[in-house]
């Protein structure tokens, strides 16, 4: 009987784990990414960034998350309380159901869905609606015009999105995840290289569907002081905020399946075995980057002149080192494909965020007429092209037996001549805009 | 789209909403309240709310002394403190009947200069702020740092200076004063490049602040407007050269006008201003003449009875000042022209017809600072 039970369950104990620590590690996840785009932002604007709360900082996500916990919990008056208190819970349980289908590695997937793809896309935009009630149900004009923004601004762009995604899937021939990385193995090429236009497609949407600079306007904080979570304070605010972050892993994480090669190693094709070792040269990176790392936080305790600074430095060093230690003991065992895998993959994912952030801190924020008009008039028509060019260049390929780097070439080229012509047009439209607007205005006086 | 509706017209026929933008909103730059009507996103109506930060500068002028009041002044614009104190320093002066010795009137004129790089520099990282590039504000806070360091070494303070006196200077200049100002205009030159790398060629930059706010030339001069707003709109007026005092007639330098009168104008204005300002002080320090600091004009200032209006060219447009003198040692009247509560008047014309985004672009570019506005 009892056998019978266990092996009832059996199918299911692994994802659950897998889905335990995704629930457990992604807001601590979270909260160190902020810490990162905090370092990120001060280096980029010649300071320091935090570095109070434990050595360079290294604490504060954990102070941040205690003092957001212990807030005081304020619900307007006039709110309507139940959506109130509906909404961020609704936005942060789809962006955490996303994870459902990403493969962070070849086993580390907790359910590899046929129609994965599909299934993240639709439930990482239903989140659209934890924005949309939040701004309604806070009965406030800015929250409320910070929601509409937010759910005009989700839907055109998650068009031009779909639209890069179908190129991939095009080459990968699969909707599953797991598929599309497995295709790119076999290519021996990531997608981005063979569609460059359909990754900066995806790219720009990404960041508009994150609602990130320089497409932040839902939550532009200089014109709706902080959008949709103006009313919302404390563990609430910080349900919204986890939300944005998990969105955003969510979308570099598709980028990272789709475009990046998943969870390949760089150079995957490279299968050399240097100096007679029984694995392969390049799988030693993990480790040495770990190693790395550890030095270099070594380096910076001994900087720290306040004792317990200089312990909390050295445990990160310690778990540097133990990470290393894992990645080098891995590379004889067969746990190897799923830890490294795991690893180039939040590699990757980090290089994709990494570029959100460098974004953010450099481009001014678009106004929301500019950013439908990027949307309609320049990424969907760009899109639809790109996904036409794509499809004939894969139909030479396969069908008329033409060279890959010749059609892949032709594809491209034709679709940024189209991009050009594109480009050249809607500049146009703008400049006799100012100029009926400044006519309105000389005329209306 | 919305954005071809002429002003007025609601396409879904749905109910105008009031927002309040402030007084306590990230993006007035201070207490500035703005009542705005909205249809949609779109600014049918607009109205600038103030007061909030009134502390009633000109009636205390009626109760303290000529050098008193100084300090007072600095409140006022508290980011272009120097200018506010010259400007009232010289109308005092020129009630007197008397004239700053030439050394004093030199320094005078690099201190402003500076004093207009350091509000530039604050108006340019803050504009950018609200139009949402957080970078520039840093780099921008740093170099103002440094003409704020000069100030320090100068008089002891940073903010509100009370750098002049009736009559000239209290200060000799510091050893090593005219190497910091060369050191720091000469960085300068390639600090402003970086600014611009960052945003005059910027699409985003461009798209926010081209065609927005527009104001034009017969529509500047009728509401009074000076300054770089003024400029932008292709009036070249500034006192500096119009009615010239300190010892702006000594130095060779351009007024940068525009002529569409819109953001981006006012923008390319006041970079260029900044130029030109690293210019003139190149040139002060060249060659500060010795001599005297103060003028031979007494410890207790009784002005004869009489009145005196006399404006210089502050950061933000034509500061002057009305003083009306009863022959006591206290002014009768102080009435301060202040040039961002003229600017002001220019908003509504500028918003109406815009969208809300436009509004932080459009406060921003008029420059203004609440302490002068409601002084």
């Amino acid at each position: 009987m009892n056998a019978r039970i266990l092996e009832e369950i059996q199918p299911f104990i692994l994802p659950v784990i897998y889905a335990v620590v995704i629930v457990a590690v992604l807001p601590l996840l979270a909260g160190y990414i902020v810490l990162l785009e905090r370092k990120v932002m001060a280096h980029m604007q010649a300071r320091m960034g935090p570095m109070r709360v434990g050595p360079h900082g290294l604490l504060q996500p954990i102070a941040d998350a205690v003092k957001l916990l212990l807030k005081e919990d304020i619900i307007p008056d006039k709110a309507d309380k139940l959506l109130f208190w509906l909404a961020p819970l609704g936005s942060v349980t789809m962006a955490l159901l996303a994870y459902a289908a990403l493969p962070l590695g070849p086993t580390f997937q907790i359910a590899d869905l046929d129609v994965g793809l599909l299934f993240i896309l639709a439930v990482s935009s239903l989140g659209i609606y934890g924005i949309v009630l939040g701004g309604w149900a806070s009965n406030s004009h800015y929250s409320l015009l910070g929601a509409l923004r937010s759910a005009a601004q989700l839907v055109s762009y998650e068009t031009a999105a779909g639209l890069a995604l179908v190129s991939g899937l095009l080459l990968g021939g699969s909707l599953s995840m797991k598929a599309l990385v497995e295709a790119q193995d076999q290519i021996g090429v990531w997608f981005i290289f063979l569609v460059p236009i359909s990754f900066f497609i995806y790219m720009v949407a990404s960041i508009a569907e994150t609602n990130r600079a320089p497409f932040d306007l839902p939550e532009a904080e200089s014109e709706l002081v902080a959008g949709y979570m103006t009313e919302y304070s404390g563990f609430r605010w910080s349900l919204y905020f986890l939300a944005e972050y998990a969105n955003m892993i969510v979308v570099s994480g598709i980028a990272t399946t789709l475009f990046l090669g998943g969870w390949l190693r760089p150079l995957a094709s490279f299968h050399q075995h240097l100096f007679g070792l029984p694995f392969e040269a390049l799988d030693t990176l993990p480790a040495l980057i770990f190693l790395g790392l550890a030095a270099w936080c070594a380096k910076l305790a001994m900087r720290q002149a306040v004792p317990i600074q200089k312990m909390v430095m050295f445990l990160f060093v310690g778990l540097f080192v133990v990470l290393a230690a894992a990645m080098a003991w891995s590379l004889t065992s067969p746990l190897m494909a799923g830890i490294h895998g795991g690893f180039w993959f939040i590699v990757k994912v980090l290089v994709y965020l990494y570029g959100f952030l460098w974004f953010r801190f450099t481009f001014p924020r678009y106004r929301f007429d500019q950013l439908m008009k990027l949307g309609w008039q320049f990424l969907i028509p760009l899109a639809l092209v790109n996904l036409l060019m794509v499809a004939i260049g894969l139909l030479l390929h396969q069908q008329f037996g033409w060279w890959l780097l010749w059609s892949v070439i032709l594809a491209n080229g034709l679709t940024l001549l189209f991009a050009a012509w594109l480009g050249s047009d809607s500049t146009k439209p703008s400049s006799t805009e100012a100029e009926a607007a400044a006519a309105a205005v000389g005329g209306g006086k | 789209m919305t954005d071809s509706l002429p002003p007025g017209t609601s396409i879904l026929g749905a109910d105008e909403i009031i927002i309040n933008m402030g007084p306590q909103h990230p993006s007035t730059h201070g207490v500035l309240r703005v009542k705005l009507k909205l249809d949609g996103e779109r600014i049918v109506d607009s109205e600038c709310i103030i007061g909030y930060l009134h502390r009633g500068v000109e009636k205390i002028a009626e109760h303290r002394s000529y050098q008193q009041f100084a300090p007072y002044v600095d409140r006022m614009d508290y980011v272009a403190a120097v200018s506010n104190g010259l400007g009232y320093c010289e109308a005092v002066e020129k009630l007197l009947g008397a004239e700053a010795p030439i050394r004093a009137r030199v320094v005078r004129t690099i201190l402003t200069e500076l004093q207009r790089i350091a509000s530039h520099l604050l108006w340019l990282g803050t504009h950018a702020l609200d139009i949402g590039a957080l970078t520039p504000l840093f780099y921008c806070f740093r170099e103002r740092e440094e003409i704020l360091k000069i100030f320090e070494k100068y008089c002891g303070a940073r903010l509100t200076t009370h750098a002049f006196r009736i009559g000239g200077l209290q200060y000799e200049t510091y050893d090593g004063f005219e190497a910091e100002v060369k050191r720091f205009c000469t960085d300068f030159e390639h600090r402003m490049n970086e600014y611009e790398e960052l945003l005059t060629e910027n699409r985003i930059w461009v798209g926010r602040t081209k065609g927005v706010g527009i104001l034009n030339s017969a529509d500047a001069i009728a509401l009074g407007v000076t300054g770089p707003v003024l400029r932008a709109s292709g009036v070249q007026w500034d006192i500096r050269k119009a009615m010239p005092y300190a010892a702006y007639d000594l130095y060779k330098f351009e007024i940068p006008t525009r002529t569409t009168g819109d953001t981006f104008d006012r923008y390319i204005v006041r970079i260029e201003e900044m130029r030109q300002s690293r210019l003139i002080c190149l040139q002060a320090i060249q060659n500060i003449p010795a001599g005297p600091i103060m003028a031979r004009i007494g410890k207790v200032l009784k002005p004869p009875p009489g009145e005196v209006y006399h404006s210089i060219e502050a950061p933000k447009g034509e500061l002057g000042y009305y003083i009306v003198s009863d022959g006591t040692t206290q002014p009768y009247r102080v009435r301060v022209r202040p040039p961002s509560f003229i600017n002001l008047q220019a908003f509504d014309k500028m918003a109406r017809g815009s969208l809300v985004a436009d509004v932080v672009a459009i406060i921003g570019t008029i420059d203004i600072v609440l302490g002068e506005v409601d002084r």
